[in-house]
Formats: C-alpha cells, sequence, structure tokens
C-alpha cells in the first residue's frame, strides 16, 4: 500500500508546492506503512524529491503530459498508481492541483478534499481538516471511499528537508489515444524571479489609502529590500492601479505567507478571509480604528507616506548589517 | 450557442461564521445567502455577453433544494434564459458535479461555465469532476474566454502567469476573475425574472458522496495587537527579526 504524490515542475524544476506535497505524502505513507512513490511531469532535478522523504519517483519525460491537458495527467496518475498499488494520491491545491485532482476523483470514483491543513487522522476512517468559508473556519473531513485523493495548501506545512535520496527512474505512458484538443498558444509572465502570491513567504501589500498608482513605489522598494512578492487590496485591483492578479482576499487569492504588511488597508471582511492565515500581520494604517489592527500582530499608527519610507530605511539597515 | 452556468448558494461575504448540532453543521440562522461571486460577476456575465454578441440561450442550474430558489431567480434576474434545480441535498463535490452531468448529457451544450470555487466550502472541484464525467476538456482558472466560432480561446491562470490555450467546443471552463464585469441587475430585469421558466428536476439517482463533513471549527482568537511607535522603524524591524523571527 503505497502513497502516490504528483510533481509538478517550473521550467523543469520541482514546485515549491510540489515539494511540500511530497513531504506531506511522504509523513502519510510513514503513518500507514506504505511507501512514498512521486510521479514527476518532466523534472530535471527529481532526486531533490528524496530530502523530504520520498523513496522512488517515477518520472514522466513526454511535455505534452503537462497540467495544460489534465487528460493526459490522469492517465500517467492511473498507470502509475495501479504500477506502485498506490490508495492515496496527494497532489499540491495549486493550478496543477485544480486542474487535475477533481478529474482524477471522478475517473477513479475516489474521494477529494483540497485545501487540506493537516495530516489524516485514520482512527476512524481518514479525516483531514481543510480550510472553508476562505479561512474563516475550518472542517474535519472523512473521506469515504476506499481509495483517496487529498490537495494540500500551499504554505501550510512549511518544508523541513533532510538527507534521504530517492531512485529516480523515467516512466513511460502512452497518451497518443488521448485528445481532448488543447494547444498551448502562448505563456505570459511567470518567468520572472518574483514568487508567485499563493508560494510566498513574504507578501507587501497595499490598499486605496495610497491614493494613486504613482505611489506604489515605496512598495515596490519594500517587497524589493525583502525579496517579497507584492499584493493589494480588491479596489486597488478594480480601479487598475495594480494587475488582477495581486488582488488578495475572499474573491481574489488566498494567501499564507509567514509575514503580510498591509499598508493603508482597512481591513474589511472579505479581505481579512484571504490573509488571515498569515503567520505573522503588521498593519501600517493613519486610523487608530481601522479594523485591520484587531487582525495584526504589530501595528504602526501613522501616515504611510512617513512610516514607509522610514521602514525601507530600516530594513535596509538590517539587510546590510544581516547580509 | 447553449451555455450551461452551474451556480451555487453560499452565505453572503459578511456572515458571521458559526456552527451548531456540537459544531457539525452550519449555523444558518441570519444568514442572506447570494450567488457565488465567481459564479455570478465571471462565469454568467461572460455567458451572457457571449449570447448577447452571437446569440443561443444562458441556462443556469443549481444542485440544492428549494432554499436555492432565491439566488437562482437571482441570476434570471440578471439575463439567463432558463433555470434547472436539481433537487438534491448537495452533499458533496462529487453528488453535485454528478447530477449535473446527469442533466446536462443530452441537451447539447456548447460550453458548460462555472466557478472557479465557492466561497464556503472553497473546493475548486465541480468543474473538473463535471468534465471528466462528461467526457469534455477542462481549462480551470480562466480569466478570459474568446469564441471563435467552433473554436475557444483562453487564458488559464497559473502560479503568476497565464498560459493561452485554444480548444474546440464543446468544453468546460472555470472563471476566474478578469473574465467579465459584475453586473447590477435592473427593474426589468427582475420582473422578467418571475416569468422565466425555474424548472425543478428529480435526482439522478447515480450519486453518492465519496466524503463526510464530521466538524467544524473556528480559528483560534488571535491575541492583541503590539502597537510600535511610527517615529522608531528600527524597533518593528527588531521585533520583527528576534520576536517574530519572520525576517
Ligand atoms: C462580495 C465582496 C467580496 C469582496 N472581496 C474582497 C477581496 O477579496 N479582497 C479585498 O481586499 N476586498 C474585497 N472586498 C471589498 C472590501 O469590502 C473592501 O471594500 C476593501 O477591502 C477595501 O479596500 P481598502 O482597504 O484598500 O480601501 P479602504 O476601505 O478605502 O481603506 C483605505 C484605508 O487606508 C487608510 N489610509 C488612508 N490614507 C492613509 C495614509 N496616508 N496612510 C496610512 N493609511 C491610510 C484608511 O484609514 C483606510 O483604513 C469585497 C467586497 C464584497 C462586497
Ligand atoms: N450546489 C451546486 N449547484 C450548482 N453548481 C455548483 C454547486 N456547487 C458548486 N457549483 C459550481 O461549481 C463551482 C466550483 O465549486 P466548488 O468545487 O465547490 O468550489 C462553483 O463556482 C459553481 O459554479
Amino acid at each position: 500500500m503505497s502513497v502516490l504524490i504528483v510533481v509538478d515542475t517550473k521550467n523543469g524544476e520541482v514546485k515549491k508546492s510540489s515539494l511540500e506535497a511530497a513531504q506531506y505524502g511522504a509523513k502519510v505513507a510513514a503513518s500507514i506503512g506504505g511507501e512514498a512513490v512521486a510521479l514527476s511531469l518532466n523534472a530535471s532535478n527529481a532526486e531533490v524529491l528524496g530530502t523530504v522523504g520520498v523513496n522512488k519517483v517515477l518520472n514522466v519525460t513526454d511535455s505534452s503530459v503537462s497540467a495544460s491537458d489534465p487528460q493526459k495527467v490522469v492517465a500517467a496518475i492511473v498507470a502509475a498508481a495501479n504500477q506502485v498499488g498506490a490508495k492515496v494520491v496527494v497532489f499540491a491545491h495549486d493550478s496543477t492541483g485544480k486542474a487535475v485532482a477533481p478529474r482524477l476523483s471522478a475517473k477513479s470514483g475516489a474521494g477529494l478534499v483540497t485545501n487540506v491543513t493537516s495530516l489524516p487522522d485514520t482512527a476512524s476512517g481518514f479525516v483531514v481538516s481543510k480550510n472553508v468559508f476562505s479561512g474563516k473556519a475550518h472542517a474535519h473531513v472523512n473521506i469515504l471511499s476506499d481509495e483517496k485523493i487529498v490537495s494540500i495548501l500551499p504554505n501550510a506545512f512549511g518544508l523541513a528537508a533532510g538527507e534521504g535520496s530517492a531512485s529516480v527512474e523515467d516512466f513511460a505512458v502512452d497518451v497518443s489515444g488521448i485528445s481532448s484538443g488543447i494547444t498551448v498558444k502562448a505563456v505570459k509572465g511567470g518567468n520572472s524571479d518574483v514568487v508567485p502570491l499563493p508560494e510566498a513567504e513574504l507578501v507587501v501589500s497595499a490598499g486605496r489609502g495610497l491614493k494613486g498608482p504613482e505611489n506604489w513605489g515605496m512598495v515596490e522598494e519594500m517587497a524589493g529590500i525583502l525579496g517579497a512578492t507584492t499584493a493589494c487590496s480588491r479596489p486597488v485591483a478594480d480601479i487598475g492601479w495594480r494587475p488582477h492578479h495581486e488582488h488578495v482576499g475572499q474573491t481574489g487569492v488566498a494567501i499564507r505567507p509567514n509575514l503580510y504588511i498591509a499598508i493603508g488597508i482597512s481591513g474589511a471582511i472579505q479581505h481579512l478571509a484571504g490573509v488571515n492565515g498569515s503567520k505573522v500581520i503588521v498593519v501600517i494604517n493613519k486610523d487608530p480604528e481601522a479594523p485591520f489592527f484587531k487582525a495584526a500582530d504589530y501595528g504602526v499608527v501613522g501616515d504611510a507616506f512617513e512610516v514607509v519610507p522610514r521602514l525601507n530605511e530600516a530594513l535596509r539597515k538590517f539587510k546590510a548589517a544581516n547580509g | 450557442m447553449k451555455i450551461l452556468v452551474p451556480i451555487s448558494k453560499v452565505p453572503d461575504t459578511t456572515s458571521k461564521i458559526a456552527f451548531t448540532d456540537g459544531d457539525s453543521k452550519f449555523n444558518e440562522e441570519g444568514i442572506q445567502w447570494i450567488v457565488n461571486p465567481y459564479d455570478e460577476w465571471y462565469a454568467l456575465v461572460r455567458a451572457l455577453e457571449l449570447v448577447e454578441a452571437g446569440g443561443g440561450t444562458v441556462t443556469v442550474i443549481n444542485v440544492g433544494d428549494a432554499t436555492s430558489d432565491p439566488v437562482i431567480r437571482k441570476a434570471l434576474a440578471l439575463g439567463a434564459h432558463e433555470a434547472v434545480r436539481v433537487d438534491v441535498n448537495p452533499a458533496d463535490s462529487y453528488v453535485i458535479a454528478k447530477e449535473i452531468s446527469a442533466y446536462a448529457a443530452d441537451k447539447g451544450f456548447d460550453m458548460v461555465l462555472l466557478g472557479k470555487e465557492t466561497i464556503s466550502y472553497n473546493g475548486s472541484e465541480v468543474g473538473g469532476m463535471l468534465a471528466e464525467f462528461m467526457n469534455l476538456p477542462y481549462i480551470s482558472l480562466a480569466s478570459k474566454l474568446e469564441v471563435n466560432g467552433d473554436t475557444a480561446t483562453l487564458d488559464r491562470t497559473t502560479e503568476g502567469g497565464v498560459e493561452v490555450v485554444e480548444v474546440k467546443l464543446p468544453l468546460v471552463a472555470s472563471a476566474n476573475k478578469g473574465m467579465a464585469e459584475q453586473r447590477i441587475p435592473n427593474m426589468r430585469g427582475i420582473m422578467a425574472a418571475r416569468s422565466k421558466p425555474l424548472t425543478v428536476v428529480a435526482a439522478s439517482g447515480g450519486a453518492e458522496a465519496k466524503t463526510s463533513y464530521v466538524k467544524y471549527g473556528l480559528p483560534a482568537p488571535k491575541s492583541a495587537v503590539k502597537l510600535v511607535d511610527p517615529e522608531n522603524m528600527d524597533e518593528l524591524v527588531n521585533l520583527l527579526h528576534t520576536e517574530a523571527k519572520s525576517i
């Protein structure tokens, strides 16, 4: 009885969210006394999966098997799961997991839980925690089918890489009979050095308090000093001050970084819903009554146009001293 | 073009989330129900734009009991032509997808356009399952959708970027922010919605839940905020480094 982890790549390298999923899968395998096998999609560095406890990697080396065409990935997973006798399949709940895991569930009849935040409790069934109501609550969900699929919330577990190593073998799968007819015409963005929001550990975010898009220089400067990813509140994206993909919250991207710095954002309930999983929240707002202070760990009551340049200076000094 | 838009009923975004019956059930008391924002603002509006431009019909479908009817009427008020409700407890995504596919099987829809996720259960599950049950291609998290003849071009959101894909109809796609602009229903739409058909169909009988929600909980309350002097940002940096250990 083994656990199969579906591992996707970006520019040939294992995605961070997949590495987290692999670490999770290895723990599940250890708890049920099975082997942790990863199915990686065209990975150039598949051996890294050994450092999080994976025993064996089956690496698909056919670039047509990618998340762009979920049916082909599902075919590869079914073949691999049959070969290794997998009872549990683990995904990261990223764009790949969202495209592929539900399809696999419908095809195989295995129950699926997404957004998972805990290891399974197998005392009575197979019960995992997941976030619901955009992080305002959590639920314990039992998977009733014999075979189970879980897709885990990025950044919910943290990575602790060790010394282990995994054997890597090529995995051939025949997808010639599958014609979903999807063709990729172009890929835009996504190749910069900036960590995408759902995976980012440090996020600097700003809202309508900044008055206009021309004032974002100091926000980007802070992100640059910290190596953080920038985000914004919904109205800021809606009026076009910032791109839509930066919008965080209940109807935007849900994030859970180690550090979330919110500048000139009031902290409306819909905003909080997407960011309250952050480990540490810093709020900079000139209004001491701003609701965001109730959800913050550290607060600065002050004018962003004075506080942010000062904070940037302090951060720069800190970085110079601490490397 | 015939487009099917699955819509779900979710608590208003300002709802206070609480549970009853030993934390085993969502407390619906005093809850205002709305159409899930992704379904209404993006999937439904884009579907309406497509048929406004090229002709056709938009059918909305909901899996649930009669308490869904007001939000279904809202979708009709926005301009959907007809509505269907499958009278089944939407126990989990598997059941919902199975019931929608059972209904859609012989109707010849060119496209199924749904939301990227519900803001209640945050599953992102129904679309992919439905595509598999219907044996159709699935484009998830689409922030743009254009149709030209029998071919659709979509922007699929990935981490930090988009992938432009082309695919022949019919297809299933889930709508992300950016696909359309929210519309507000007007009086005429609200009046017209009253006479539009809302057909209630019985369960297909073939769907069984694969998961069961056993218990709910709320996050631990946050401790009080620590205020830092706005003149002293070195202090904040120091706290973030030594106390919070986040930089
Ligand atoms: C169905 C629904 C879904 C929604 N989903 C989301 C979502 O996903 N994400 C989201 O963000 N919002 C969402 N909203 C909108 C949300 O309700 C708020 O309107 C929004 O978050 C407010 O954005 P803001 O904080 O940037 O602006 P405002 O509420 O205008 O707040 C600006 C803040 O800046 C402060 N400020 C002003 N000047 C300065 C200064 N010089 N220095 C420091 N501080 C200053 C003010 O004190 C104020 O607190 C949703 C709303 C609805 C109805
Ligand atoms: N009960 C339901 N009836 C009809 N459509 C639904 C229902 N629940 C979810 N959906 C659709 O499926 C999408 C994804 O839902 P979910 O997988 O639950 O996150 C939603 O945005 C809706 O478009």
